[in-house]
């Protein structure tokens, strides 16, 4: 059970206002908001043992290395993967994805095809096709149907000894749904191929268990579960990080250096060149033992309670239509009214001091399949309470009555 | 009327609200009364880039003085647009070359947009008064 009074005395932010308003914050798919645990562990990093880690003698950084390694452990433990060195830091997901692409660069010859799910974030679909130019490897794309879930039957008929790497974001950014990663992980090394995926919207509402999944690549954002902005993890299996090579040059990534050879250091280094975000790495860990210990299980309940919520009071508002109407999604709504630009309804929530994302969300291939600029969405999180979804329909209430 | 007289006609008229969301509904209201452009100039080559949603913009020469029509798909936006084409349609090219731009500021609209529709905004200024520069030299 969540109490949720007591939660948001964790979120400072939560208590500030917008416009004279109280702030309602319901952006949290874009970015989560951190809570006072997490602010404390960047305060003492830098209050206390700020230093560069893994190469000094001194007690600072070894303190901070500890730590910094200790928070690598926290991930493995929480997604549940086989060995610590097959967690990569990064700067977020964008920069994980980018580093299996660009691997995957020296083992794709011309012919080789690459499957993308149509309901991928810009930064899921621009590296592939990067990839692909290079490589002359081709693109194929998973259909979505009505309801903004990807069509299955499609999928299997893509699939063939061609097909090298599959890529699927577990949960979607502009729609919430859930995707069948399970299956699509199984049907794909039925074939042979790997499968990465991008974690980045799944990880605030479901604790993904790598072993089980056998995937071989998922990437997290810490700012999207309640950790800071600008880090991030790669998991890789082993076989596969050891496959691909080095992303950077640079320090830490490397055993040996003279000007005729040098040999890369062992993983997860080969992949962490130059001095990482440490402080985010900490934080991180930090971030992830919060959310354990309010526990996913009760977020999830809580979560889902707050969507039908939501979703029932937004439909009772005349013109208004939900885009992504998945039986399994997150605790996501993306919403339209009639013909109104979700410009003109985001501005005015904002003026009452309510935080929704507008636009196409990163994602426009899906506005384009729905034939709409964009939509208004509202994301919410376990410390978000009914009585603020009251304020948001009011506030979408208003707009609508302004703008019509 | 003059630019500046329009200008400061324009920050009276702001100044009457309490608060941004009466000016928000005022300008909803400008952009709903906002005359349409033909449907001929709609097209992908009068779109103001910069701005996150659609602005067309169409400029024409009438005598000595320049005429623009616009339109969008938001209605915010088409207030802004409506705002803007009451000082800057209907004028010389030249003074609208020449015009400064603080009525904006003033009413404090920059602030109280979002950063994307800032952006258009600054756009928009631009757009016009690069017809403007276009039509002064056609007129010299």
């Amino acid at each position: 059970m969540i109490d949720v009074t007591t939660i948001r005395k964790d979120f400072p932010i939560l208590n500030r206002e917008v416009n004279g308003k109280p702030l309602v914050y319901f952006d949290n798919a874009a970015t989560s908001q951190t809570p006072q645990q997490v602010i404390d562990v960047i305060v003492e990093y830098y209050s206390s043992y700020n230093a560069n880690i893994h190469r000094g003698v001194h007690a600072l950084s070894q303190e901070a290395t500890d730590k910094y390694e200790q928070a690598r452990i926290t991930i493995q433990k929480h997604f549940n993967i086989a060995k610590s060195h097959e967690v990569v830091f990064t700067s977020g997901t964008t920069h994980s994805i980018n580093m299996v692409a660009n691997g995957f660069g020296a083992l794709l010859s011309a012919g080789d095809e690459i499957i993308v799910s149509a309901l991928e974030h810009h930064s899921n679909i621009v590296p592939w096709q990067m990839l692909c130019e290079r490589t002359g490897a081709i693109l194929k794309v998973i259909p979505m149907n009505l309801e903004g879930e990807l069509v299955m039957e499609k999928y299997q008929e893509l699939l063939s000894d061609k097909t090298k790497l599959v890529f699927c974001n577990h949960v979607s950014n502009a729609l919430g749904t859930v995707n069948p990663i399970e299956t699509i992980i199984k049907e794909a090394h039925k074939v042979g191929a790997a499968v990465l995926i991008d974690g980045a919207q799944a990880a605030p509402h479901i604790k993904a268990d790598m072993q089980a999944l056998d995937v071989d690549f998922y990437t997290v954002s810490a700012h999207k579960v309640c950790g800071p902005t600008g880090v991030g993890m790669l998991y890789g299996k082993e076989e596969w990080l050891k496959k691909l090579p080095p992303y950077q040059g640079g320090g830490e990534m490397i055993a040996e250096v003279t000007f005729e050879k040098t040999t890369y250091a062992d993983l997860p280094h080969k992949f962490e060149a130059g001095t990482p975000n440490i402080c985010g790495g900490i934080a991180f860990g930090a971030a992830l033992d919060y959310m354990n210990t309010i526990g996913f299980k009760a977020i999830a309940t809580y979560e889902e309670e707050l969507l039908e919520y939501a979703t029932e009071q937004l439909l009772s508002i005349n013109g208004l239509k939900i885009y992504g109407t998945s039986k399994k999604k997150t605790s996501v709504i993306s919403f339209n009214i009639d013909n109104l630009h979700p410009y003109d309804i985001g501005s005015i929530l904002d003026k009452l001091g309510i935080a929704v994302r507008t636009g196409h969300h990163c994602a426009q291939p899906i506005m384009e399949f729905f034939k709409i600029p964009g939509t208004v969405r509202a994301s919410f999180s376990f410390y978000n309470t009914k009585e603020e979804i009251d304020t948001l329909v009011a506030g979408v209430e208003r707009a609508r009555n302004m703008l019509l | 009327m003059t630019i500046d007289k329009i200008q400061e006609e324009i920050i009276d008229e702001f100044s009457m609200f309490d608060d941004w969301m009466q000016r928000y509904e005022y300008m909803i209201d400008l952009g709903k009364s906002l005359p349409l452009i033909e449907q001929e100039f709609k097209t992908d080559d009068h779109i103001i880039k910069g701005c996150q949603s659609k602005v067309w913009v169409h400029a024409k020469l009438q005598e000595d003085k320049l005429v623009f029509t616009a339109d969008s798909d938001a209605i915010i936006t088409k207030g802004i647009i409506a705002i803007l084409i009451r000082v800057f349609s209907n004028q010389k090219p030249q003074d609208i070359i020449d015009a400064n731009t603080n009525f904006i500021d003033e009413i404090g609209l920059k602030e109280h947009l979002s950063p994307t529709r800032a952006n258009g905004l600054v756009s928009m200024i631009k757009q016009l008064k690069l017809y403007a520069v276009a039509y002064q030299t056609q007129l010299n």
